[in-house]
């Protein structure tokens, strides 16, 4: 349907090809949070690999600063509209989490669960072959606690609200069993391309 | 969730940046504190996609969004300067199932607004919440205070505390001051009951100052939901 005078702003062709469906580019760095941002001190920071309430692999925070870290350059699309181009980060891919953990993944879907009670579910599939990563740095700095420091996960292929902020938990389960969002009229996989922002979006 | 057709039944400008849009469509049922998105298209059919919070009340006979015009937006531009009443655009929701209150959630309330993030608090006070509530909301100016004739009518279980950020606020209870845990604490001591739910929505280095006083307050983080817009 036609707005009647409508002509919009409209980005330019390089940018227009980099921005999925329904988005819009933004310079800065909006913040969404359920609440107030949590303080998590490192010296009591934990990430910890679950499956059924045992623990397949943990690191302190100085455990975790030993493993191969990897920088990634990579737009991110949030379900609220915003795209951000080019954003670096830099943090533990899951490939090399579960391999410095010696996990044999034992189910193919994972809910991650974070210090401020979120959650969110993200199958394996989405996250293997360098796909996703914990991370812990942003653009050269420490992960500042507002964005998710001291660490998130980062699947910057999906929409922005799979990358949940301050993780503590990468629980296996045994089906795709929805998140916090997820239960709240939001897509159970959330990819920016298909335009799946709620439930029964295709 | 489809798109549907919302035509613009009304306009009214609310404070110098900021207009309410009255739509007529037919959305199921909100509960206060959820949004809409809402989808323009050009000729050639670009497309632009925003979110905005829902003012009404759940059951209101139109749908209300507050809309302030930001410069350099595509969308709030469109809708301040082309728009008239009459207009089509399409809308859908509502969506969002955390930073939403019903009746049934009691209370007491605290609700707490930087700017144009009155919208989704507005459509809690507007179900006239039967428990108290405290509102305390932010803005430059009184100028800027969206709401304000209906929010100083508000009824006796409806505390509002404005703080005016540049200039002398105009009543004895206000403030001139930004949000902060002394302003925080001394309101919430006058008003004297502990808040069950609190919600805080504007931009966000707002709702960080605010959700920040709050928690030092000794606020449990598990009552406080929030909205944030903007960038940091």
């Amino acid at each position: 349907m036609v707005t009647r005078g409508f002509v919009g702003r409209r980005p330019k062709a390089d940018d227009a090809r980099r921005l999925p469906p329904g988005q819009s580019l933004t310079t800065d760095f909006p913040v969404l949070s359920l609440g107030p941002t949590p303080a998590v001190r490192l010296e009591r920071w934990k990430l910890a690999i679950t499956h059924d309430r045992k623990v397949l692999a943990s690191w302190s925070w100085e455990e975790f600063q030993a493993l191969p870290h990897t920088p990634i350059t990579a737009d991110i699309h949030c379900v609220t509209k915003w795209s951000r181009f080019d954003t670096q980060w830099e943090g533990v891919t899951i490939d090399a989490l579960l391999l410095a953990g010696g996990v044999t993944p034992p189910t193919q879907f994972v809910l991650a669960k974070c210090y401020d009670g979120y959650t969110t579910n993200i199958p394996l599939a989405d996250q293997r072959g360098a796909q996703a990563m914990i991370a812990t740095r942003y653009a050269g700095e420490p992960l500042a606690a507002e964005h998710g420091g001291p660490a998130r996960l980062l699947v910057p292929h999906l929409y922005l609200w799979k990358s949940a902020k301050w993780i503590a938990e990468f629980r296996f389960v045994e089906w795709n069993a929805p998140g916090f969002w997820e239960e709240r009229g939001y897509h159970i996989r959330g990819d920016p391309w298909q335009e799946q922002r709620y439930t029964n979006d295709p | 969730m489809i798109w549907q057709t919302a035509v613009i039944e009304r306009i009214e400008q609310t404070t110098p940046r900021v207009k309410s849009f009255f739509f007529r469509v037919a959305l199921e049922h909100h509960d206060a504190g959820q949004h809409v998105d809402i989808r323009l298209t050009a000729q050639d059919g670009y497309q632009a996609q925003r979110s905005y919070s829902i003012a009404s009340a759940p059951g209101a006979e139109l749908l209300e969004l507050v809309v302030e015009h930001l410069p350099e937006g595509e969308v709030s531009s469109f809708l301040h300067d082309v728009a008239v009443v009459g207009d089509e655009i399409e809308m859908r929701g509502p969506i969002g199932g955390h930073f939403v209150w019903r009746q049934s959630d009691e209370g007491p309330l605290l609700l707490i607004a930087g700017g144009s993030g009155i919208a989704p608090l507005m459509a809690m006070l507007r179900t006239r919440p039967a428990t108290d509530t405290l509102l305390i909301y932010s803005t430059r100016t009184w100028e800027d205070v969206i709401f304000r004739d209906e929010l100083l009518a508000m009824d006796a279980r409806v505390r509002v505390i404005f703080l005016i950020t540049r200039e002398l606020p105009r009543r004895a209870e206000d403030f001139g001051t930004r949000i902060d845990r002394g302003v925080l604490g001394s309101v919430m001591k006058q008003w004297g009951c502990a808040p069950r739910h609190v919600y805080v929505c504007g931009a966000t280095s707002f709702v960080e100052a605010a959700a920040t006083a709050l928690v030092d307050e000794g606020i449990p983080a598990a009552i406080i939901k929030a909205e944030r817009y903007g960038g940091a």
